[in-house]
């Protein structure tokens, strides 16, 4: 079982494994997750940036940010109100904005990322001193008395959220506020969120609810609407953090296949015995060679 | 999933890359979404001259312990003190880049705190704490000219453990989510094995004399077509991820690492035993080509892990195909 992570990394006796569950088809984009993480945890600013892409001004997760708030715009293109900007017939704009059958309209995606506290997490299996390390609830926490900032999580991770803090030069990244859950209390993201968008609890539990959220829109005629982490059989070994997405990973920033890189290591190791072996044989052979 | 793509407004959707400079088109080009474009990975934090530095030296070093016990072995002496120096001086430098490229370098010691064998860098640590004391005490006692037994057993251990100091790096390279370090794994060992060979001919040709230069000459030859050949089977193995290769500053330095290791190579047997300073151009190339190959890695790297479309196009194909063969998920 997946869930017994904590136990495989030498806790005994474990609480059950506890997660997120971000529901993104009630999220409306408030940012309150994000402010109070920073918050909470005391995350130095790191920049007040306007993109111009959207309301997304934060962009993405980094050393300096833990929850990161992504806003997509979509619809289908106008066909007639491409043509000539100062002379557009209102009315006909208007007809064509009409919801067309299927899709049409005008829709905004909102979805708050986080680390997904991965079942085999490739940050931890590389970083060579230990400061990442499994907690007794299953999450992924780095140590920061520890890290020497050798950035070698930050090359690993497949989804791209751990980061190396310019200036102090280790590597942050969301603790699933493990002083918190220590204490008994939620994460402050989870607490912040007025929708519920954002769930903590128990993995189990969550995954039900989760089972049961997808059908429940389906059955609403949600077509698009799919879990995204949730799989223990995927690349990563499914995510503490998992999500309910209204459109494909990749609109949203995220990995569609993401897989461990740990996973290869039989094949790499055994592939650089190989290479090593040609190299001790080349020389062999450069030496074996006529005696000049 | 896969089905009919939406249209959305800018980034956010789907987008046509174009390719650069009318390069020839390995496979066509890739309709896929993002996020506005932006990266899904970090991009990695290490210092290109740091590590390239790094990779570069710690192949010139393990090859160099194995020209040093062929040359003991084969009473050539002015090429096994060089190889000796070269050696430990290449790991001492080695050490120094990785550390330099530490967030916190005073905190160095921590990679030997514990032994993890899912981190090849700490296994690579556990090697090079392992390895460079035996060159320097193979340097030193040839120097020195005293404790034979001693520099003698260095100099075989070293040897021992030279062609995994070369190797390792493939693998600290290969374990992460850069696309093209990821996607190169089974060739890059050979590609690092190929580089460091030439590299440690490159050194013996600059500074031993051309009497006893002739297996580094051969090592020269036969390293290059090693670590050419393997990185042209990379390059097709990687298909789509291999365009990085092909653009900008990676494209230059592969170019400059093809140029300087086979004309090198070239230069090295033609420069026989005599024609001293033939054989330091030769040398010369030979060791900037290997530099130059690591930098080409690095680089090319770096920038597949920038561009969206390594990531989700062959992910997206593994999907489909999944989905194909009938194996369950979406
Ligand atoms: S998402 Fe990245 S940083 Fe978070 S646990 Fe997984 S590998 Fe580590
Ligand atoms: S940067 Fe720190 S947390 Fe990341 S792998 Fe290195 S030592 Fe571990």
């Amino acid at each position: 079982m997946t869930d017994d992570i904590a136990r495989a990394a030498g806790h005994t006796d474990p609480p059950p494994r506890m997660g997120f569950f971000t529901d993104t088809s009630v999220c409306i984009g408030c940012k309150a997750c994000e402010v109070a993480c920073k918050e909470w945890n005391a995350i130095p600013e790191d920049g007040l940036e306007l993109t111009g892409m959207s309301y997304d001004n934060t962009q993405g997760l980094g050393a300096d940010t833990w929850r990161h708030v992504a806003f997509v715009e979509q619809r289908r293109p106008l066909g007639g109100a491409a043509s000539g900007a100062g002379d557009v017939d209102v009315f006909d704009a208007a007809r064509d904005l009409a919801p067309a059958p299927g899709n049409g309209e005008l829709r905004w995606l909102m979805s708050s990322d986080v680390c997904k506290h991965c079942t085999r997490a490739a940050c931890l299996d590389v970083c060579p001193t230990g400061s990442l390390f499994r907690t007794e609830f299953g999450t992924v926490v780095v140590q920061e008395d520890i890290c020497n900032g050798c950035g070698y999580c930050v090359t690993a991770c497949p989804y791209g959220v751990i980061d190396q803090r310019p200036g102090d030069g280790r590597a942050w990244k969301c603790t699933l506020c493990y002083d918190r859950l220590g204490v008994g209390m939620e994460p402050a993201c989870a607490k912040s969120c007025p929708t519920d968008s954002i769930q903590f609890g128990p993995l189990e539990e969550l995954r039900e609810r989760a089972a049961d959220r997808v059908a429940q829109l389906r059955a609403a005629g949600v077509d698009d609407a799919r879990l995204y982490g949730e799989d223990p059989e995927d690349g990563v070994g499914g995510d503490g953090a998992f999500f309910l997405l209204l459109d494909e990973p990749e609109v949203y920033g995220l990995p569609p296949d993401p897989v461990v890189s740990t996973r290869d290591l039989p094949t790499m190791w055994r592939h650089a015995a190989a290479a090593a072996a040609s190299l001790a044989a080349l020389a062999v052979v450069s030496f074996a060679g006529r005696p000049r | 999933m896969s089905g009919a793509p939406r249209d959305a407004v800018e980034g956010a959707g789907r987008r046509r890359r174009r390719r650069g400079r009318g390069e020839q088109a390995v496979v066509p080009d890739a309709e896929f979404a993002s996020y506005y474009g932006r990266p899904i990975l970090k991009r990695p934090r290490w210092r290109p001259l740091d590590i390239a530095g790094y990779l570069a030296l710690g192949g010139l070093a393990g090859a160099s312990s194995l020209l040093a016990a062929g040359a003991d072995a084969t009473a050539r002496p002015a090429l096994a003190r060089t190889a000796k120096l070269g050696a430990a001086g290449a790991i001492s430098l080695s050490l120094a880049a990785l550390v330099h490229d530490l967030g916190r370098p005073s905190r160095f010691l921590n990679m030997l705190r514990v032994v993890k064998p899912t981190s090849p860098m700490n296994l690579g640590s556990w090697l090079l704490a392992g390895y460079a004391p035996l060159t320097m005490a193979a340097a030193a006692a040839d120097v020195a000219g005293r404790y034979r037994a001693v520099g003698a057993a260095a100099t075989a251990s070293a040897a021992a453990l030279g062609p995994a100091v070369a190797t390792y790096t493939a693998v600290l390279v290969s374990d992460t989510a850069v696309p093209a370090w990821h996607g190169g794994r089974r060739d890059l060992p050979f590609v690092f094995a190929g580089s460091g060979a030439t590299a440690a001919a490159g050194l013996a040709l600059v500074a031993a004399p051309g009497e006893e230069t002739g297996p580094a000459r051969r090592m020269a030859v036969l390293g290059a077509v090693l670590e050419l050949g393997a990185f042209q089977l990379m390059k097709r193995r990687l298909g789509l991820v291999a365009e990085p290769y092909e653009e900008g500053r990676p494209r230059a330095m592969l170019r400059a690492a093809e140029a300087l290791t086979a004309g090198g190579a070239a230069l090295a047997v033609c420069a026989g035993r005599r024609g001293r300073a033939r054989a330091v151009l030769a040398g010369t190339a030979l060791l900037a080509g290997s530099t130059a190959m690591r930098l080409a890695v690095f680089h090319a790297g770096v920038a597949s892990a920038e561009d969206p479309k390594y990531t989700v196009v062959p992910q997206r194909e593994r999907l489909e195909a999944r989905s194909r063969d009938g194996d369950g998920r979406p």
